[in-house]
């Protein structure tokens, strides 16, 4: 199912007509700082969801000194509500693959990782064929396009954890660990997969990088707003009637997205997935872009008829059960808000008892160890504070 | 017979070593690989496959346990696995739950008894927008209703 409006990056078409192999033969002209530099002139940040200029990320993996180094694409994908790196690996593989030989030839990395979710193992055949045929053009492996660079790509499969998608919980299960998330700092540009510097990067992080150095930064940042460079792919699901992935510029209005996959009667739209953020009717004029509404791409939308204290419960037991269980806010905390949305469903929870939630909430926000544990109280948070009255009032 | 079967398994691991190498890194490519073929990984396997990459048979066994997909107890030649996640919530799948239990006569979390179906829930398979949503083994099957349910088991059965 292809990318559902009509997009500025992600569109075969008018790819084909550039040839995005050319994309390759240009960076590899570039000197590996001056490809850097563009990158970050683009203003490209981060896709995965938590923004981190790529530019910059780039720079200090390439400032580190080691003898290896890799490149990591983050193909995990298990943000509730997030789909479009499925598409992305399906119809767009080609850029995603030279989006991470131009990281390694940036960085100096000869070897890179993609951590493909056990969910999406029914791509995994289509992908190494692929590879394959790269190896055939010498678009990998030894002297790529005879400049001198060496580059090969692996495949590893997750086996269904929520949490290996953080990257440093993705770099132990990578070294055959449990996936559970390290202390940062040392960040994995310094410290990474083997303790070598590894950048890494979501799917379509490395796809909008060929395009860049293509059609130059300068075109990138005519998109978007000051803070949120280009456009970001959005998988829109729940009530509306054209569910999909859509390219939208940022700084487009969650308004505007509802007309766009013509939805009515909505009351809330769930932005970011289920770590993400709850915002009611009062508040559709918000945009989405770093500055405001930041996320990885999942839009979930809710009509009138819905219970909010229902979705509130089904977000709460997947972080109950995604939690890695390592650190006690999160592994306590996560149990505590479900037992109070529980309770709330009894109709047995004074409303004091959820105000005290809601610090318990904020302290796990500050206290875990990880974006998990940091992120998890997040719906609970917006959901019983925007729509108080509606679930007190039924119960 | 069990000796025959371990001879067997040994073999197959040796195997895998030859292919991802002895390092730690190449646990979970073996665990995933012995996971698909057997549907599980039992204490024989878990023992061999540490004594071949020198770790203590602990560290196996706490990531079989880590991962989901990952298991130590033998269940149904065809996992059935369930999209529990709201936006496949919204769609219907209290729906197809009951039907997958009706069909199958078990309960989600139970192994039918002739070892053919297990029923289990799994979080947002990336499906949201074709819900409700499942995978059998590594197959996805999306906008499932009673009757696709029905069509659906009979190609496993
Ligand atoms: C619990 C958790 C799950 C995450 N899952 C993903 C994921 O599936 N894909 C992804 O790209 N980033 C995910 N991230 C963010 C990564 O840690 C990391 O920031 C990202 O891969 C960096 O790439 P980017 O800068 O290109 O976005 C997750 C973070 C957390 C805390
Ligand atoms: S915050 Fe949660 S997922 Fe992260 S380390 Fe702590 S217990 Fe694990
Ligand atoms: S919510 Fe079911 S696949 Fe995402």
């Amino acid at each position: 199912m292809p990318i559902k409006n009509k997009s500025v990056i992600f569109d075969r078409e008018n790819l084909n007509k550039e040839n995005p192999k050319e994309f390759l033969y240009k960076a590899l002209k570039m000197s590996p700082s001056d490809l850097i530099l563009e990158v970050r002139e683009s203003g490209l940040k981060g896709r995965g969801g938590a923004g981190f200029p790529t530019g910059t990320k780039w720079m200090l993996a390439s400032a580190a000194v080691s003898d290896k180094k890799f490149v990591v694409c983050n193909a995990d994908e298990g943000e509730p509500g997030t789909f479009k790196d499925r598409v992305l690996l399906d119809e767009f593989s080609d850029l995603v693959f030279y989006g991470m030989i131009m990281c390694g030839y940036a960085i100096r990395a000869n070897k890179g990782f993609v951590y493909l979710r056990g969910e999406y193992r029914y791509l995994l055949d289509k992908l190494l064929k692929y590879l394959d045929k790269m190896h055939e053009e010498n678009l990998l492996g030894k002297n790529i396009l005879n400049s001198g660079f060496d580059f090969d790509i692996e495949i590893r499969l997750g086996s269904g954890a929520y949490v290996c998608g953080e990257e440093s919980a993705l770099i132990e299960s990578l070294e055959g660990h449990r996936g559970e998330s390290r202390n940062r700092p040392p960040f994995p540009v310094n410290t990474g997969y083997m303790g070598h510097p590894t950048v890494v990067n979501n799917v379509e992080t490395f796809a909008t990088v060929p395009i860049i150095i293509s059609r130059g930064a300068e075109w990138f940042t005519t998109v978007g707003t000051l803070n949120s460079k280009g456009t970001k792919l959005i998988s829109v699901s729940g009530d509306c009637k054209e569910p999909g992935v859509y390219e939208v510029p940022f700084g487009i209005s969650i308004n505007d997205i509802l007309k766009l996959v013509k939805a009515e009667n909505t009351k809330a739209v769930q932005v970011g997935g289920a770590s993400g953020h709850c915002v009611p009717k009062e508040q559709f004029d918000r945009a989405l872009s770093f500055e405001d509404l930041s996320t990885g791409g999942s839009i979930m939308i809710f009509n009138e008829s819905r219970d909010m204290l229902h979705i509130l419960k089904n977000f709460m037991e997947f972080f109950v059960e995604e939690s890695c269980g390592q650190c006690t806010p999160c592994r306590i905390g996560n149990i505590k808000l479900l037992e109070g949305v529980e309770k709330v469903e009894a109709g047995d929870c004074a409303l004091s008892y959820i105000k005290e939630l809601i610090e318990l909430g904020k302290s796990m926000q500050l206290a875990s160890k990880c974006g998990l544990g940091q992120s998890s109280p997040n719906p609970f948070i917006s959901i019983m504070t925007n729509f108080e009255n509606e679930i007190f009032s039924q119960r | 017979m069990i000796e025959i079967k371990d001879n067997i398994l040994t073999q197959e691991i040796s195997e895998l070593i030859g292919k991802y190498g002895n390092g730690r890194e190449a646990l979970l490519p073996i665990l995933q690989q012995i996971q698909a073929k057997h549907g599980y990984v039992s204490e024989f396997a878990q023992q061999e496959i540490a004594n071949a990459l020198d770790i203590h048979p602990v560290e196996v066994y706490g990531v079989i346990t880590f991962y989901s997909f990952l298991g130590n107890k033998k269940k149904g030649r065809h996992i059935i696995r369930l999209c529990r996640t709201i936006s496949c919530d919204l769609a219907g799948k209290d729906a197809i739950i009951r039907t997958l239990e009706r069909e199958l006569g078990i309960k989600f979390g139970e192994t039918t008894k002739d070892e053919k179906f297990s029923l289990e829930f799994i979080n947002c398979m990336g499906m949201c927008d074709q819900g409700p949503a499942m995978m059998i083994n590594e197959q996805v099957f999306t906008q499932l209703t009673p009757h696709k349910i029905v069509d659906i088991l009979k190609n496993f059965r």
